[in-house]
Protein backbone atom coordinates (compact mmCIF):
# COMPACT_ATOMS: atom_id res chain seq x y z
CA UNK A 1 0.00 0.00 0.00
CA UNK A 2 1.46 3.40 -0.90
CA UNK A 3 2.58 5.63 1.92
CA UNK A 4 -0.02 8.35 2.60
CA UNK A 5 2.53 10.67 4.08
CA UNK A 6 3.15 13.03 1.20
CA UNK A 7 4.83 15.93 2.83
CA UNK A 8 7.55 14.80 5.17
CA UNK A 9 9.84 13.14 2.60
CA UNK A 10 9.75 16.37 0.64
CA UNK A 11 10.24 18.56 3.69
CA UNK A 12 13.37 16.53 4.36
CA UNK A 13 14.85 17.77 1.12
CA UNK A 14 13.71 21.37 1.46
CA UNK A 15 15.58 24.20 3.08
CA UNK A 16 13.46 26.41 5.26
CA UNK A 17 16.13 28.03 7.34
CA UNK A 18 19.00 28.76 5.04
CA UNK A 19 20.95 25.73 6.32
CA UNK A 20 20.96 22.55 4.29
CA UNK A 21 19.30 19.53 5.83
CA UNK A 22 22.37 17.35 5.23
CA UNK A 23 24.43 19.67 7.41
CA UNK A 24 21.92 19.33 10.19
CA UNK A 25 21.73 15.60 9.70
CA UNK A 26 25.52 15.31 9.93
CA UNK A 27 25.52 17.37 13.09
CA UNK A 28 22.90 15.09 14.63
CA UNK A 29 24.82 12.00 13.63
CA UNK A 30 28.00 13.41 15.17
CA UNK A 31 26.23 13.97 18.48
CA UNK A 32 24.33 10.72 18.65
CA UNK A 33 23.87 10.78 22.43
CA UNK A 34 22.64 14.33 22.32
CA UNK A 35 20.37 13.29 19.48
CA UNK A 36 18.90 10.44 21.52
CA UNK A 37 18.37 12.76 24.46
CA UNK A 38 16.66 15.21 22.13
CA UNK A 39 14.56 12.35 20.79
CA UNK A 40 13.37 11.35 24.26
CA UNK A 41 12.62 14.99 25.02
CA UNK A 42 10.72 15.33 21.77
CA UNK A 43 8.58 12.27 22.43
CA UNK A 44 7.81 13.43 25.96
CA UNK A 45 6.89 16.86 24.62
CA UNK A 46 4.68 15.44 21.91
CA UNK A 47 2.86 13.05 24.19
CA UNK A 48 2.18 15.77 26.74
CA UNK A 49 1.13 18.51 24.36
CA UNK A 50 -0.83 16.61 21.78
CA UNK A 51 -2.75 14.46 24.24
CA UNK A 52 -6.45 15.34 24.54
CA UNK A 53 -6.14 15.44 28.33
CA UNK A 54 -3.68 18.32 27.98
CA UNK A 55 -6.20 20.07 25.79
CA UNK A 56 -8.83 19.62 28.48
CA UNK A 57 -6.36 20.90 31.08
CA UNK A 58 -5.85 24.03 28.96
CA UNK A 59 -9.61 24.33 28.73
CA UNK A 60 -9.96 24.11 32.50
CA UNK A 61 -7.39 26.84 32.88
CA UNK A 62 -9.39 28.95 30.41
CA UNK A 63 -12.40 28.72 32.69
CA UNK A 64 -10.33 30.15 35.50
CA UNK A 65 -9.14 32.92 33.18
CA UNK A 66 -9.99 35.86 35.37
CA UNK A 67 -7.52 34.63 37.97
CA UNK A 68 -4.57 35.22 35.63
CA UNK A 69 -2.45 38.25 34.87
CA UNK A 70 -2.68 39.66 31.34
CA UNK A 71 0.64 38.07 30.30
CA UNK A 72 -0.53 34.56 31.11
CA UNK A 73 -2.31 33.87 27.80
CA UNK A 74 0.32 35.37 25.48
CA UNK A 75 3.01 33.31 27.22
CA UNK A 76 0.94 30.10 27.07
CA UNK A 77 0.08 30.85 23.46
CA UNK A 78 3.75 31.33 22.54
CA UNK A 79 4.78 27.97 23.98
CA UNK A 80 1.68 26.23 22.65
CA UNK A 81 2.42 27.59 19.16
CA UNK A 82 6.08 26.66 19.49
CA UNK A 83 5.09 23.04 20.04
CA UNK A 84 2.49 23.27 17.27
CA UNK A 85 5.26 24.50 14.96
CA UNK A 86 7.43 21.48 15.83
CA UNK A 87 4.53 19.08 15.34
CA UNK A 88 3.34 20.72 12.12
CA UNK A 89 6.73 20.19 10.47
CA UNK A 90 7.06 16.64 11.74
CA UNK A 91 3.53 15.74 10.64
CA UNK A 92 3.87 17.53 7.32
CA UNK A 93 0.89 19.86 7.75
CA UNK A 94 0.67 23.65 7.80
CA UNK A 95 0.54 25.62 11.04
CA UNK A 96 -2.83 27.27 10.34
CA UNK A 97 -4.74 24.03 10.05
CA UNK A 98 -3.68 23.05 13.59
CA UNK A 99 -3.76 26.54 15.05
CA UNK A 100 -7.36 27.55 14.28
CA UNK A 101 -9.24 24.49 15.59
CA UNK A 102 -7.02 23.99 18.65
CA UNK A 103 -6.80 27.62 19.73
CA UNK A 104 -10.49 28.29 19.06
CA UNK A 105 -11.43 25.12 20.95
CA UNK A 106 -9.25 25.48 24.02
CA UNK A 107 -8.28 29.14 24.42
CA UNK A 108 -10.50 32.03 25.52
CA UNK A 109 -10.20 34.07 22.30
CA UNK A 110 -13.21 34.68 20.05
CA UNK A 111 -13.14 32.78 16.75
CA UNK A 112 -12.81 36.08 14.81
CA UNK A 113 -9.42 36.79 16.40
CA UNK A 114 -8.31 33.17 16.13
CA UNK A 115 -8.96 33.18 12.37
CA UNK A 116 -7.14 36.50 11.96
CA UNK A 117 -4.12 35.20 13.88
CA UNK A 118 -4.36 31.82 12.09
CA UNK A 119 -4.02 33.49 8.70
CA UNK A 120 -1.06 35.57 9.86
CA UNK A 121 0.56 32.40 11.25
CA UNK A 122 0.03 30.51 7.97
CA UNK A 123 1.20 33.53 5.98
CA UNK A 124 4.39 34.01 8.01
CA UNK A 125 5.27 30.30 7.70
CA UNK A 126 4.69 30.31 3.94
CA UNK A 127 6.68 33.50 3.42
CA UNK A 128 9.59 32.15 5.45
CA UNK A 129 9.65 28.93 3.39
CA UNK A 130 9.29 30.77 0.06
CA UNK A 131 12.90 31.85 -0.59
CA UNK A 132 14.34 28.31 -0.32
CA UNK A 133 11.62 26.86 -2.53
CA UNK A 134 12.04 29.54 -5.21
CA UNK A 135 15.84 29.37 -5.29
CA UNK A 136 15.71 25.62 -5.87
CA UNK A 137 13.01 26.09 -8.49
CA UNK A 138 10.81 23.60 -6.62
CA UNK A 139 7.98 26.11 -6.34
CA UNK A 140 6.90 26.55 -9.94
CA UNK A 141 5.89 30.10 -10.84
CA UNK A 142 4.21 28.92 -14.05
CA UNK A 143 1.95 26.72 -11.96
CA UNK A 144 1.60 29.08 -8.98
CA UNK A 145 0.65 32.31 -10.70
CA UNK A 146 -2.61 31.30 -12.43
CA UNK A 147 -3.68 29.16 -9.46
CA UNK A 148 -2.82 31.92 -6.97
CA UNK A 149 -4.86 34.48 -8.89
CA UNK A 150 -7.98 32.32 -8.60
CA UNK A 151 -7.36 31.22 -5.01
CA UNK A 152 -6.46 34.67 -3.69
CA UNK A 153 -9.49 36.33 -5.30
CA UNK A 154 -11.73 33.61 -3.86
CA UNK A 155 -10.11 33.77 -0.42
CA UNK A 156 -11.24 37.41 -0.25
CA UNK A 157 -14.80 36.22 -0.87
CA UNK A 158 -14.28 33.46 1.74
CA UNK A 159 -12.95 35.93 4.32
CA UNK A 160 -15.86 38.31 3.80
CA UNK A 161 -18.35 35.45 3.92
CA UNK A 162 -16.71 34.11 7.09
CA UNK A 163 -16.93 37.48 8.80
CA UNK A 164 -20.53 37.92 7.68
CA UNK A 165 -21.55 34.50 9.02
CA UNK A 166 -19.68 35.19 12.23
CA UNK A 167 -21.68 38.41 12.66
CA UNK A 168 -24.92 36.52 12.11
CA UNK A 169 -24.01 33.78 14.56
CA UNK A 170 -20.48 32.59 15.48
CA UNK A 171 -21.85 29.08 15.99
CA UNK A 172 -22.40 28.78 12.23
CA UNK A 173 -18.66 29.26 11.73
CA UNK A 174 -17.87 26.81 14.55
CA UNK A 175 -20.06 24.12 12.97
CA UNK A 176 -18.68 24.69 9.45
CA UNK A 177 -15.13 24.76 10.86
CA UNK A 178 -15.73 21.53 12.76
CA UNK A 179 -17.08 19.77 9.68
CA UNK A 180 -14.18 21.07 7.55
CA UNK A 181 -11.55 19.99 10.10
CA UNK A 182 -13.06 16.48 10.34
CA UNK A 183 -13.04 16.37 6.52
CA UNK A 184 -9.37 17.43 6.47
CA UNK A 185 -8.49 14.70 8.99
CA UNK A 186 -10.16 12.11 6.75
CA UNK A 187 -8.48 13.56 3.65
CA UNK A 188 -5.06 13.30 5.34
CA UNK A 189 -5.87 9.76 6.42
CA UNK A 190 -7.05 8.42 3.07
CA UNK A 191 -5.35 10.48 0.34
CA UNK A 192 -2.75 8.44 -1.53
CA UNK A 193 -0.51 10.84 -3.37
CA UNK A 194 1.71 9.78 -6.23
CA UNK A 195 5.39 10.65 -6.35
CA UNK A 196 5.56 11.15 -10.12
CA UNK A 197 2.13 10.95 -11.76
CA UNK A 198 2.02 9.87 -15.40
CA UNK A 199 0.68 12.63 -17.65
CA UNK A 200 0.47 11.26 -21.19
CA UNK A 201 -0.92 14.33 -22.90
CA UNK A 202 -1.11 17.88 -21.65
CA UNK A 203 -4.54 19.53 -21.94
CA UNK A 204 -5.19 22.69 -23.95
CA UNK A 205 -5.32 25.09 -20.98
CA UNK A 206 -2.12 23.72 -19.46
CA UNK A 207 -0.47 24.01 -22.86
CA UNK A 208 -1.72 27.55 -23.46
CA UNK A 209 -0.46 28.68 -20.05
CA UNK A 210 2.78 26.75 -20.48
CA UNK A 211 2.33 24.99 -17.15
CA UNK A 212 5.23 22.56 -17.30
CA UNK A 213 8.76 22.43 -16.06
CA UNK A 214 11.88 20.52 -15.16
CA UNK A 215 13.31 19.94 -11.69
CA UNK A 216 16.32 18.17 -10.28
CA UNK A 217 15.43 15.26 -7.99
CA UNK A 218 18.13 15.47 -5.33
CA UNK A 219 17.49 11.87 -4.22
CA UNK A 220 18.11 10.29 -7.64
CA UNK A 221 20.14 13.17 -9.14
CA UNK A 222 18.00 13.03 -12.26
CA UNK A 223 16.24 15.82 -14.10
CA UNK A 224 12.50 15.24 -14.15
CA UNK A 225 10.18 16.83 -16.73
CA UNK A 226 6.58 17.43 -15.77
CA UNK A 227 3.37 18.86 -17.22
CA UNK A 228 -0.27 19.05 -16.17
CA UNK A 229 -3.53 17.50 -17.25
CA UNK A 230 -7.13 18.22 -16.11
CA UNK A 231 -5.97 21.83 -15.61
CA UNK A 232 -9.47 23.30 -15.85
CA UNK A 233 -10.82 20.95 -13.15
CA UNK A 234 -7.87 21.84 -10.94
CA UNK A 235 -8.41 25.56 -11.42
CA UNK A 236 -12.12 25.20 -10.57
CA UNK A 237 -11.25 23.29 -7.39
CA UNK A 238 -9.00 26.18 -6.35
CA UNK A 239 -12.11 28.38 -6.23
CA UNK A 240 -13.41 26.25 -3.34
CA UNK A 241 -9.99 25.99 -1.71
CA UNK A 242 -9.65 29.78 -1.76
CA UNK A 243 -13.08 30.27 -0.22
CA UNK A 244 -12.40 27.73 2.57
CA UNK A 245 -8.95 29.18 3.30
CA UNK A 246 -10.40 32.67 3.67
CA UNK A 247 -13.50 31.64 5.56
CA UNK A 248 -11.72 29.70 8.30
CA UNK A 249 -8.22 31.23 8.25
CA UNK A 250 -6.77 27.77 7.86
CA UNK A 251 -4.15 28.08 5.15
CA UNK A 252 -4.86 25.46 2.53
CA UNK A 253 -1.86 23.16 2.10
CA UNK A 254 -4.07 20.21 3.06
CA UNK A 255 -6.15 20.80 -0.09
CA UNK A 256 -3.55 22.29 -2.45
CA UNK A 257 -1.32 19.22 -2.53
CA UNK A 258 -3.99 16.61 -3.39
CA UNK A 259 -5.43 18.84 -6.13
CA UNK A 260 -2.05 19.64 -7.69
CA UNK A 261 -0.79 16.08 -7.39
CA UNK A 262 -3.82 13.84 -7.86
CA UNK A 263 -5.98 15.99 -10.12
CA UNK A 264 -3.48 17.97 -12.18
CA UNK A 265 -0.70 15.35 -12.26
CA UNK A 266 2.07 17.52 -10.84
CA UNK A 267 4.98 15.59 -9.23
CA UNK A 268 4.73 15.40 -5.45
CA UNK A 269 7.83 17.49 -4.74
CA UNK A 270 6.66 20.29 -7.00
CA UNK A 271 3.13 20.02 -5.56
CA UNK A 272 4.28 20.36 -1.95
CA UNK A 273 6.68 23.21 -2.66
CA UNK A 274 4.25 25.06 -4.93
CA UNK A 275 1.47 24.59 -2.36
CA UNK A 276 3.59 26.17 0.37
CA UNK A 277 4.49 29.07 -1.90
CA UNK A 278 0.85 29.45 -2.98
CA UNK A 279 -0.16 29.98 0.65
CA UNK A 280 1.99 33.08 0.77
CA UNK A 281 -0.24 34.62 -1.92
CA UNK A 282 -3.66 33.14 -1.06
CA UNK A 283 -3.34 33.95 2.64
CA UNK A 284 -2.13 37.48 1.92
CA UNK A 285 -5.45 38.56 0.41
CA UNK A 286 -7.54 36.93 3.15
CA UNK A 287 -5.20 38.24 5.87
CA UNK A 288 -5.79 41.80 4.64
CA UNK A 289 -9.55 41.41 4.96
CA UNK A 290 -9.19 40.17 8.55
CA UNK A 291 -6.62 42.83 9.40
CA UNK A 292 -8.70 45.67 7.97
CA UNK A 293 -11.70 44.44 9.97
CA UNK A 294 -9.77 44.51 13.24
CA UNK A 295 -9.44 40.72 13.67
CA UNK A 296 -5.69 40.83 14.27
CA UNK A 297 -4.88 41.67 17.90
CA UNK A 298 -1.10 42.06 18.29
CA UNK A 299 -1.20 40.84 21.91
CA UNK A 300 -2.17 37.33 20.73
CA UNK A 301 -1.14 37.36 17.03
CA UNK A 302 2.54 38.20 17.52
CA UNK A 303 3.35 35.43 20.06
CA UNK A 304 1.44 32.99 17.84
CA UNK A 305 3.46 33.91 14.76
CA UNK A 306 6.79 33.92 16.59
CA UNK A 307 6.05 30.70 18.49
CA UNK A 308 5.04 28.83 15.37
CA UNK A 309 7.99 30.10 13.33
CA UNK A 310 10.57 29.21 15.97
CA UNK A 311 8.83 25.86 16.50
CA UNK A 312 9.04 25.15 12.76
CA UNK A 313 12.78 25.85 12.78
CA UNK A 314 13.25 23.37 15.64
CA UNK A 315 10.90 20.90 13.92
CA UNK A 316 13.10 20.86 10.79
CA UNK A 317 16.08 20.02 12.99
CA UNK A 318 14.19 17.24 14.77
CA UNK A 319 13.03 15.59 11.55
CA UNK A 320 15.95 13.13 11.62
CA UNK A 321 14.92 11.83 15.03
CA UNK A 322 11.19 11.64 14.55
CA UNK A 323 8.92 8.90 13.34
CA UNK A 324 6.80 11.00 10.99
CA UNK A 325 4.19 8.33 10.32
CA UNK A 326 3.33 7.97 14.02
CA UNK A 327 3.25 11.75 14.53
CA UNK A 328 1.10 12.11 11.45
CA UNK A 329 -1.49 9.67 12.80
CA UNK A 330 -1.42 11.50 16.15
CA UNK A 331 -2.05 14.81 14.38
CA UNK A 332 -4.91 13.27 12.39
CA UNK A 333 -6.37 12.09 15.71
CA UNK A 334 -5.99 15.55 17.25
CA UNK A 335 -7.51 17.21 14.17
CA UNK A 336 -10.49 14.86 14.32
CA UNK A 337 -10.88 15.56 18.04
CA UNK A 338 -10.65 19.34 17.63
CA UNK A 339 -13.07 19.16 14.67
CA UNK A 340 -15.57 17.29 16.83
CA UNK A 341 -14.94 19.81 19.64
CA UNK A 342 -15.77 22.70 17.26
CA UNK A 343 -18.94 20.86 16.15
CA UNK A 344 -19.85 20.24 19.77
CA UNK A 345 -19.30 23.92 20.64
CA UNK A 346 -21.16 25.20 17.58
CA UNK A 347 -24.14 22.91 18.08
CA UNK A 348 -24.20 23.72 21.81
CA UNK A 349 -24.11 20.03 22.79
CA UNK A 350 -21.31 20.48 25.38
CA UNK A 351 -20.54 16.75 25.30
CA UNK A 352 -16.80 17.41 25.02
CA UNK A 353 -16.69 20.01 27.77
CA UNK B 1 15.13 17.46 -24.83
CA UNK B 2 18.87 17.04 -24.39
CA UNK B 3 20.50 16.91 -20.96
CA UNK B 4 21.93 20.42 -21.50
CA UNK B 5 18.59 21.98 -22.46
CA UNK B 6 16.90 20.18 -19.54
CA UNK B 7 19.47 21.65 -17.13
CA UNK B 8 18.83 25.04 -18.67
CA UNK B 9 15.07 24.61 -18.19
CA UNK B 10 15.54 23.55 -14.56
CA UNK B 11 17.18 26.88 -13.77
CA UNK B 12 14.91 29.61 -12.35
CA UNK B 13 14.63 32.93 -14.19
CA UNK B 14 16.66 35.79 -12.66
CA UNK B 15 13.53 37.60 -11.41
CA UNK B 16 12.58 34.48 -9.45
CA UNK B 17 15.90 34.65 -7.58
CA UNK B 18 15.37 38.36 -6.93
CA UNK B 19 11.88 37.49 -5.62
CA UNK B 20 13.42 34.89 -3.28
CA UNK B 21 16.16 37.22 -2.04
CA UNK B 22 13.75 40.07 -1.44
CA UNK B 23 11.34 37.75 0.38
CA UNK B 24 14.10 36.36 2.59
CA UNK B 25 15.31 39.81 3.58
CA UNK B 26 11.91 41.36 4.18
CA UNK B 27 10.47 38.40 6.13
CA UNK B 28 13.34 38.39 8.60
CA UNK B 29 13.32 42.17 8.94
CA UNK B 30 9.59 42.05 9.72
CA UNK B 31 10.07 39.24 12.24
CA UNK B 32 12.78 41.27 13.94
CA UNK B 33 10.54 44.34 13.93
CA UNK B 34 7.72 42.29 15.45
CA UNK B 35 9.98 41.13 18.30
CA UNK B 36 11.18 44.68 19.04
CA UNK B 37 7.76 46.35 18.83
CA UNK B 38 6.07 43.59 20.83
CA UNK B 39 8.68 43.98 23.55
CA UNK B 40 8.10 47.76 23.60
CA UNK B 41 4.35 47.11 23.80
CA UNK B 42 4.20 44.53 26.58
CA UNK B 43 6.83 46.24 28.72
CA UNK B 44 4.88 49.50 28.37
CA UNK B 45 7.94 51.27 26.93
CA UNK B 46 5.43 52.73 24.50
CA UNK B 47 1.94 53.18 25.97
CA UNK B 48 -0.80 51.29 24.13
CA UNK B 49 -3.93 52.86 22.62
CA UNK B 50 -6.10 50.10 24.11
CA UNK B 51 -4.79 49.13 27.58
CA UNK B 52 -3.67 45.50 27.72
CA UNK B 53 -6.12 44.70 30.51
CA UNK B 54 -8.99 45.97 28.33
CA UNK B 55 -7.80 43.80 25.43
CA UNK B 56 -7.77 40.81 27.79
CA UNK B 57 -11.31 41.56 28.98
CA UNK B 58 -12.69 41.80 25.45
CA UNK B 59 -10.85 39.21 23.37
CA UNK B 60 -13.68 36.79 24.11
CA UNK B 61 -16.14 39.15 22.36
CA UNK B 62 -16.80 39.24 18.62
CA UNK B 63 -14.66 41.61 16.59
CA UNK B 64 -17.62 43.99 16.18
CA UNK B 65 -18.15 44.30 19.92
CA UNK B 66 -14.42 44.56 20.53
CA UNK B 67 -14.01 47.39 18.03
CA UNK B 68 -17.05 49.20 19.38
CA UNK B 69 -15.95 48.92 23.03
CA UNK B 70 -12.28 49.72 22.57
CA UNK B 71 -12.63 52.31 19.81
CA UNK B 72 -10.01 50.43 17.78
CA UNK B 73 -9.60 51.77 14.22
CA UNK B 74 -10.73 50.00 11.03
CA UNK B 75 -8.66 49.57 7.87
CA UNK B 76 -5.57 51.74 7.73
CA UNK B 77 -6.74 53.91 10.64
CA UNK B 78 -3.93 52.41 12.73
CA UNK B 79 -1.43 54.60 10.82
CA UNK B 80 -2.62 57.55 12.89
CA UNK B 81 -1.80 55.58 16.05
CA UNK B 82 1.81 54.68 15.34
CA UNK B 83 2.86 56.44 18.52
CA UNK B 84 1.05 53.77 20.55
CA UNK B 85 2.56 50.45 21.61
CA UNK B 86 -0.17 48.17 20.27
CA UNK B 87 -0.45 49.71 16.80
CA UNK B 88 3.32 49.93 16.48
CA UNK B 89 3.15 46.14 16.07
CA UNK B 90 1.22 46.61 12.85
CA UNK B 91 4.38 47.77 11.08
CA UNK B 92 5.84 44.23 11.10
CA UNK B 93 2.47 42.61 10.38
CA UNK B 94 1.78 44.98 7.49
CA UNK B 95 5.20 44.41 5.94
CA UNK B 96 4.49 40.66 5.99
CA UNK B 97 1.19 41.24 4.25
CA UNK B 98 2.57 43.74 1.69
CA UNK B 99 5.69 41.91 0.58
CA UNK B 100 3.92 39.68 -1.96
CA UNK B 101 2.66 42.71 -3.89
CA UNK B 102 6.21 44.05 -4.07
CA UNK B 103 7.54 40.65 -5.19
CA UNK B 104 4.98 40.46 -8.00
CA UNK B 105 6.17 43.84 -9.24
CA UNK B 106 9.69 42.37 -9.33
CA UNK B 107 8.46 39.53 -11.57
CA UNK B 108 6.76 41.81 -14.09
CA UNK B 109 9.84 43.02 -16.03
CA UNK B 110 10.93 39.40 -16.65
CA UNK B 111 7.62 38.44 -18.22
CA UNK B 112 7.49 41.66 -20.24
CA UNK B 113 11.04 41.03 -21.52
CA UNK B 114 10.04 37.50 -22.57
CA UNK B 115 6.90 38.95 -24.23
CA UNK B 116 4.89 36.50 -22.14
CA UNK B 117 1.73 38.58 -22.17
CA UNK B 118 -0.51 36.02 -20.44
CA UNK B 119 1.73 35.91 -17.38
CA UNK B 120 2.24 39.67 -17.51
CA UNK B 121 -1.53 40.04 -17.33
CA UNK B 122 -1.78 37.48 -14.52
CA UNK B 123 0.86 39.41 -12.52
CA UNK B 124 -0.96 42.71 -13.06
CA UNK B 125 -4.31 41.17 -12.06
CA UNK B 126 -2.78 39.62 -8.93
CA UNK B 127 -1.31 42.97 -7.89
CA UNK B 128 -4.76 44.51 -8.37
CA UNK B 129 -6.48 41.75 -6.35
CA UNK B 130 -3.99 42.03 -3.47
CA UNK B 131 -4.09 45.83 -3.57
CA UNK B 132 -7.89 45.75 -3.46
CA UNK B 133 -7.76 43.43 -0.43
CA UNK B 134 -5.17 45.66 1.25
CA UNK B 135 -7.01 48.89 0.46
CA UNK B 136 -9.64 48.32 3.15
CA UNK B 137 -12.44 49.01 0.69
CA UNK B 138 -13.81 45.49 1.03
CA UNK B 139 -15.79 44.95 4.17
CA UNK B 140 -13.80 47.20 6.52
CA UNK B 141 -15.94 49.16 8.86
CA UNK B 142 -18.90 46.92 8.46
CA UNK B 143 -19.32 46.09 12.10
Amino acid sequence: MPEPDYVVPVVRSLDYTGLTFSRRQRKCEETEDGGKANGVFLWALLVVVIHPQTAFAVHDVVRAESAHAWWFWPVILFFFCFVLGVIAVLAGVGGGVLFVPLVSGFFPFHIDFVRGAGLMVALAGALAAGPGLLRRNLASLRLSLPVALIASACSIVGAMLGLYLSRLNPNIIQVCLGATICGIALLLLFSKNTDKPVVKKQDAIGLALGISGVYRDEATKELVEWKTHRTLVGLILFIFIGVLAGMFGLGAGWANVPVLNLVMGVPLKISVATSKFLLSITDTSAAWIYMNNGCVIPLMAVPSILGLMFGSLVGVRLLVLAKPKFIRYMVIGVLMFSGLKALDKGLGLRILG
Amino acid sequence: MTEKSLSEAARPMPEQITYANLLFLVVWVSILLMIVTYFAYVTNLVSPYVPIEVVQQHWTSSVGDYMHTTGAPHGWGWLRLLDTGDYLNFIGLTILALITILCYLVLLPGYIRQKDWIYTLICVLEVLVLSLAASGILGAGGH
